[in-house]
C-alpha cells in the first residue's frame, strides 16, 4: 500500500488543487495511442477531468476512452478538429472550469511537460500558453515542407500579434477561464485552426504566451492530413488570417456571461 | 484585343464582385472555405478584363473564331463547377442532418428511459 502511494505522484503545483481543471482530448481514430495518452494525464494529476472529443471515429476510439474511465463526447460525424476541440472548451465553460489543457490524443504532446504550459497561467502570466516546438526544448523533426509552412505560419501570425511565436500550429495548450469562455464562443472550423486560434485570441485582447516543450514523434496512426488537403488549408487559413485583419470580435463573446 | 472601353468596365465589375466577397467573408455570412472557390473566380475575371490580349489568345488555342465565345464558355464551365461543388456541398448537409435527426431520436428516447425511471 505504501508503495502505491509512493509512486502516485502529488499535485507538482499546489495552485493546481485548488483549481477545476480538465484535459481537452480531441481524438480521430487514435484507438492505438489514447489509453497511452490518458494513462499518463492521471498519472501527472490525477484531479484533472478528461474529456475526450471523438471526432466521428471509426474504430474503437470512444469504446478505449471510455474504458480508462475518460468523459466521452461522441459527435455524430466528423466536424474537423477546431469544432471538436471548441467542443470540448464548451464542455469546459459550461460546467465551470478554470484552466483547460489541450491535448492532442496521438502521443505527440507528452503531459510530462504539463507544468511548463501551465505555469504561466497559473503565475497569472498567461490567458492562453503555447507549448512550442521550436523555442528551444528537444529536437522537432519533420519534413521540410511541413516545417517551412509551420514557420511561415509563425512569421505571419507574429506580425499580426506583434509578439514573437515561433510556432503557432501547435495544440499543445493550457487556457484560463477567460481564454475557455472566448474559445467556446468562438473558434475557427476545419483544420490548421490553431494558428487562426491564436490571432484570434489576441484579437478577443488574451494575454499570449509561448513555452519551449519538447514532443514526440507519433505513436500510432497517421497524420489526419495528405499533402494535397495540407495545402489547401494552408491557403484557407493565409486567407482566413487576412479576412481576419478586417474583422471585429464577435459581440457576442466580449459581454461574458 | 478587348476594346479599352469594356476592359475597364470589366476591371471594375470584377474588383466589384471581389470586395462584395470579401465583405462577405469579413462579416461571417461566407466561409473561408467555400469563399476560395468565388476568390478564384473574381481573379480570373479581372486578370481577363486587364490583359487585353488573353481571350483572343485563348480562342486562338482552343480554334474559337470569334473570341467573346471564349468569355462564355469560359464563364459557363466556372458556373458548372461551382454547380457541382454546391451538389457536394449538399449532399453532405443532408447526409449530416439524417444523422443529426437520427442522433436527436434516439438521445430523447433515452432521456424518456431516464426519466420514467425517476418519476415511476
Amino acid at each position: 500500500m505504501t508503495e502505491v502511494l509512493q509512486t502516485l505522484p502529488r499535485p507538482l503545483d499546489d495552485r493546481l488543487a485548488t483549481l477545476r481543471r480538465v484535459a481537452i482530448v480531441p481524438a480521430l481514430n487514435e484507438e492505438g495511442s489514447l489509453g497511452r495518452v490518458i494513462d499518463e494525464i492521471r498519472r501527472f494529476d490525477p484531479g484533472f477531468q478528461i474529456v475526450v472529443v471523438d471526432d466521428g471515429s471509426t474504430d474503437r476510439t470512444a469504446q478505449v476512452a471510455e474504458g480508462k474511465g475518460a468523459y466521452v463526447v461522441r459527435l455524430p460525424f466528423n466536424l474537423g478538429i477546431g469544432s471538436a476541440v471548441q467542443t470540448g472548451y464548451q464542455y469546459a465553460y459550461e460546467n465551470d472550469y478554470d484552466v483547460a489543457v489541450q491535448i492532442d490524443g496521438d502521443c505527440q504532446h507528452d503531459p510530462s511537460e504539463l507544468p511548463a504550459i501551465l505555469g504561466p497561467v497559473l503565475d497569472g502570466l498567461a490567458d492562453v500558453v503555447i507549448g512550442s516546438r521550436f523555442a528551444g526544448a528537444g529536437v522537432y523533426r519533420a519534413e521540410l515542407t511541413r516545417r517551412f509552412g509551420i514557420r511561415l505560419f509563425a512569421r505571419v501570425v507574429s506580425a499580426i500579434v506583434g509578439q514573437r511565436l515561433t510556432d503557432t500550429s501547435s495544440s499543445f495548450r493550457a487556457v484560463n477561464r477567460r481564454g475557455i469562455a472566448v474559445f467556446a464562443a468562438d473558434y475557427p472550423h476545419g483544420y490548421l485552426e490553431t494558428v487562426e486560434a491564436t490571432v484570434m485570441a489576441a484579437k478577443y485582447g488574451l494575454c499570449l504566451h509561448e513555452v519551449p516543450v519538447a514532443m514526440r514523434m507519433r505513436a500510432a496512426g497517421r497524420s489526419t492530413l495528405t499533402t494535397s488537403m495540407s495545402t489547401f488549408y494552408a491557403f484557407k487559413v493565409l486567407v482566413a488570417l487576412f479576412v481576419g485583419l478586417f474583422r471585429r470580435t464577435a459581440p457576442h463573446v466580449e459581454e461574458e456571461r | 484585343m478587348t476594346p479599352l472601353r469594356v476592359s475597364i468596365v470589366a476591371a471594375i465589375a470584377s474588383c466589384g464582385l471581389l470586395l462584395v466577397i470579401f465583405e462577405l467573408m469579413r462579416s461571417r455570412r461566407l466561409q473561408e472555405r467555400y469563399a476560395l472557390l468565388w476568390l478564384l473566380t473574381g481573379i480570373v475575371m479581372l486578370v481577363l478584363a486587364l490583359w487585353r490580349d488573353a481571350l483572343g489568345r485563348i480562342a486562338d488555342l482552343v480554334g474559337i473564331a470569334y473570341p467573346p465565345s471564349a468569355l462564355f464558355v469560359l464563364g459557363a464551365f466556372f458556373i458548372l463547377v461551382v454547380l457541382l461543388h454546391y451538389s457536394t456541398v449538399i449532399s453532405k448537409l443532408s447526409e449530416q442532418n439524417i444523422r443529426l435527426a437520427q442522433r436527436i431520436a434516439l438521445l430523447e428516447a433515452r432521456l424518456g428511459e431516464k426519466r420514467s425511471e425517476i418519476e415511476p
